[in-house]
């Protein structure tokens, strides 16, 4: 923490702790606070976009297998920069051998599950853990050697933005470009191979280059990250902004730059608070800042999050009591609930007293029709769209041909 | 024909004779020489010959586990060849990967992926469009245009989780469309779909025929064969019996290969 702006915040956010957070946001608080602030936004951005073809693919925990195997890969170039004379901190060596020792992890997993029997779950767990396991070893004895400044490298589990240099900023920002690029040149193949790697392979992609390529952006982002994140937390930001933009969109050309979006939002705004409460490591703050986005948009995005299904539910409830109150006008029977008299009489179908109006003698004939093509359709088709929840009209579930066969049996004479 | 056992080497595929059909797999439009496939011990296709013609609806015809997927999957690339080579028209399969259309099994994908209908039809435009290749506004028309053949015009930008089977498999038999191949190749396309979309499925498989385009597709339903199909090829992990339907649809060709699992008079009503 020597490096200068960190104890300058403690000191401002002891005093005022919201203003301390509002000068970091607004990159008020220092020209290094500022630096990192913007390289967690780039790097949030390319781990929000790539891990989004992580997440379709389905491989996320692999990521997390990927990242906790670069920790022996630092611990082993801290050794060796030290041992040729050089600082063992120098972020450039270290982020190489954290590169190499994940490669050497992802090629471990990929190994055991072909090689073995074994699911690839089960090789994620060996990897992640023995990798994890060895590179602790290696950081300990770095300690005990007690040269080259160790100190620090602890930093690496969980992301610190003490001591950040412009370099290290420079590094992150330009690695995140790099990143960004790569998704938008490959978003076709990597689409085409996330959802239907068949078709991928029948019009000449290469599947198995494909999916190394989304690898190799999930270890880049693993490897920038990890000084910012850190290694424990990186599936964490590859795979939460993703999840999330899935509540805003139902189109995977649009979930990946939404989940880029919210990825960078959370690395700028939880830097920002870790600038401001410099003693919390980074990785966690971003990470929560993320899981809040994503607890938001479970509760309040449009279509998909669970207080737009509760309003569903409501108004599914009034459609079947207006249905069901409906066919009873059909029929000439009485409406036998209140709430559905009520429905009724608002919307116009019915008096107080239960006698059907014109509009309602009208809507129930219409209805009528629609449940006789519907009772066809249950028929002829064993298994309707997954859309239909029994009240969307029929012309909405079937495609012109598929109802012209519908009414053809509803009425044989009447279709020539 | 109907009790008799037919000995297998009646049937009209003979191994090594290659050499006569090279004359006839120059002309076809999909021709498989010696493939075998294998993923264990046990092959699941066995040094397979088959050829099949343009302008021709053909069917891939065998019992469950006969390999039919597999050799389609093999054909393409899909999955690795033990051994064989696939030419495409007389060209080598990766000189006629813009030549060939894919309808794979409908339940091979997750459809609760996030895509539209329209989307999922434009992804048979990427191999076209490679890399940083633009969505034209041709494209676009052509999207629409190849929907509207399948009836699914109005379904355009439902989420592709909502459809039906039945329109599930339209989707994918758009997106075929909209590759613009000469050779359709179709894996198990009626298979769990409602007797409408079966009809609007034949209806454009037909539509490409007649334009001289060739049609190959995986097919189970033993009973449909001689309505649907021009050609067939018989298979058992080894080639059976191909040709005209008249010609190769027989008793004797579909007693070897499904051993005894076809009843006699089950046999006499298909060859008939």
């Amino acid at each position: 923490m020597a490096d200068g702006w960190g104890p300058r915040i403690l000191r401002v956010w002891r005093a005022d702790p919201v203003g301390a957070f509002w000068q970091a946001l607004t990159l008020g608080a220092g020209y290094n606070a500022a630096l990192v602030t913007l390289g967690a936004a780039a790097l949030g951005f390319a781990a929000g976009s790539g891990g989004s073809f992580l997440v379709l693919r389905g491989r996320a925990l692999v990521s997390d297998a990927m990242a906790h195997a670069t920790l022996p890969g630092v611990a082993l170039a801290f050794m060796v920069m030290v041992a040729m004379g050089g600082d063992g901190r120098w972020l450039p060596g270290l982020l190489l051998g954290s590169a190499l020792s994940a490669l050497v992890g992802l090629w471990v997993v990929g190994w055991i599950a072909r090689a073995t029997r074994l699911p690839e779950d089960a090789a994620i767990g060996a990897v992640l853990g023995s990798f994890f396991g060895l590179g602790v070893v290696l950081l300990t004895v770095i300690q005990t050697m007690g040269q080259g400044r160790a100190a620090g490298l602890e930093g690496f589990l969980l992301g610190s933005t003490a001591g950040m240099l412009r370099q290290d900023a420079l590094i992150i920002a330009v690695g995140g470009a790099l990143v960004v690029a790569a998704v938008w040149a490959l978003r076709r193949p990597m689409t085409l191979v996330a959802f239907d790697p068949g078709f991928a392979a029948a019009t000449g992609w290469n599947v198995g280059r494909i999916d190394m390529a989304v690898m190799a952006i999930v270890t880049a982002v693993a490897v920038i990250g990890l000084k910012i994140v850190g290694l424990v937390l990186t599936v964490a930001l590859l795979v939460i902004p993703a999840v999330t933009a899935r509540f805003w969109t139902d189109r995977s050309g649009r979930l990946v730059w939404i989940a880029g979006g919210l990825g960078a939002l959370s690395g700028y705004v939880g830097a920002a608070l870790s600038a401001s409460a410099p003693d919390l490591p980074t990785g966690p703050i971003i990470v929560l800042v993320a899981a809040g986005l994503f607890t938001v948009s479970l509760l309040a995005a449009p279509a998909r999050g669970v207080l737009a299904a509760a309003a569903r539910h409501h108004r599914y409830q009034a459609q079947v009591h207006r249905r069901q109150g409906l066919l009873a006008l059909a029929r000439g029977d009485a409406i036998a609930e209140r709430y559905t008299l009520r429905l009724m009489v608002r919307a116009g179908f019915a008096r107080p007293d239960g006698v059907a109006t014109e509009a309602g003698r009208g809507a129930a004939a219409r209805l009528l029709r629609d449940e006789q093509r519907r009772a066809v359709a249950r028929d002829m088709f064993r298994a309707g769209p997954p859309a239909d929840d029994g009240l969307m009209p029929v012309e909405r579930l079937f495609t012109p041909d598929q109802l012209r066969a519908i009414d053809a049996r509803l009425a044989p004479r009447a279709v020539p | 024909m109907s009790g008799r056992t037919a000995t297998p080497d009646l049937a009209l595929v003979q191994p090594g004779g290659a050499a006569a059909d090279d004359a006839l797999a120059r002309g076809a439009a999909l021709a498989v020489r010696g493939l075998t496939v294998s993923y264990g011990a046990a092959p699941a296709v066995f040094s397979v010959d088959a050829s099949f013609p343009s302008a021709a609806m053909s069917a891939i015809i065998g019992p469950n586990g006969a390999g039919k997927s597999t050799l389609l999957k093999a054909a393409l690339g899909v999955i690795p060849r033990l051994s064989g080579t696939v030419q495409v028209a007389g060209v080598p399969l990766d000189r006629a990967r813009d030549r060939i259309a894919y309808v794979p099994q409908r339940a091979s994908v997750d459809w609760d992926f996030p895509a539209t209908v329209r989307d999922v039809v434009q992804m048979g435009f990427y191999r076209r469009l490679g890399l940083f290749g633009r969505l034209t506004g041709a494209d676009r028309a052509r999207t629409v245009a190849c929907l509207d053949r399948v009836g699914m015009a109005d379904f355009a930008d439902r989420q592709i989780g909502q459809l039906s089977g039945g329109q599930q498999q339209r989707v994918f038999l758009a997106r075929a469309l909209a590759q613009e191949a000469e050779l359709y190749l179709l894996d198990e396309p009626f298979a769990g779909v409602d007797a409408a979309t079966e009809r609007a499925i034949i209806d454009v498989l037909r539509g490409l025929r007649d334009d001289g385009r060739a049609v190959v597709a995986v097919h189970h339903d033993l009973a449909t064969v001689r309505d649907y199909f021009d050609h067939v090829f018989l298979m058992n992990t080894r080639a059976i019996a191909e040709g005209p339907v008249a010609r190769a649809f027989t008793a004797a060709a579909l007693e070897a290969a499904y051993g005894g699992r076809l009843g006699a008079t089950h046999l006499a009503g298909l060859a008939g």
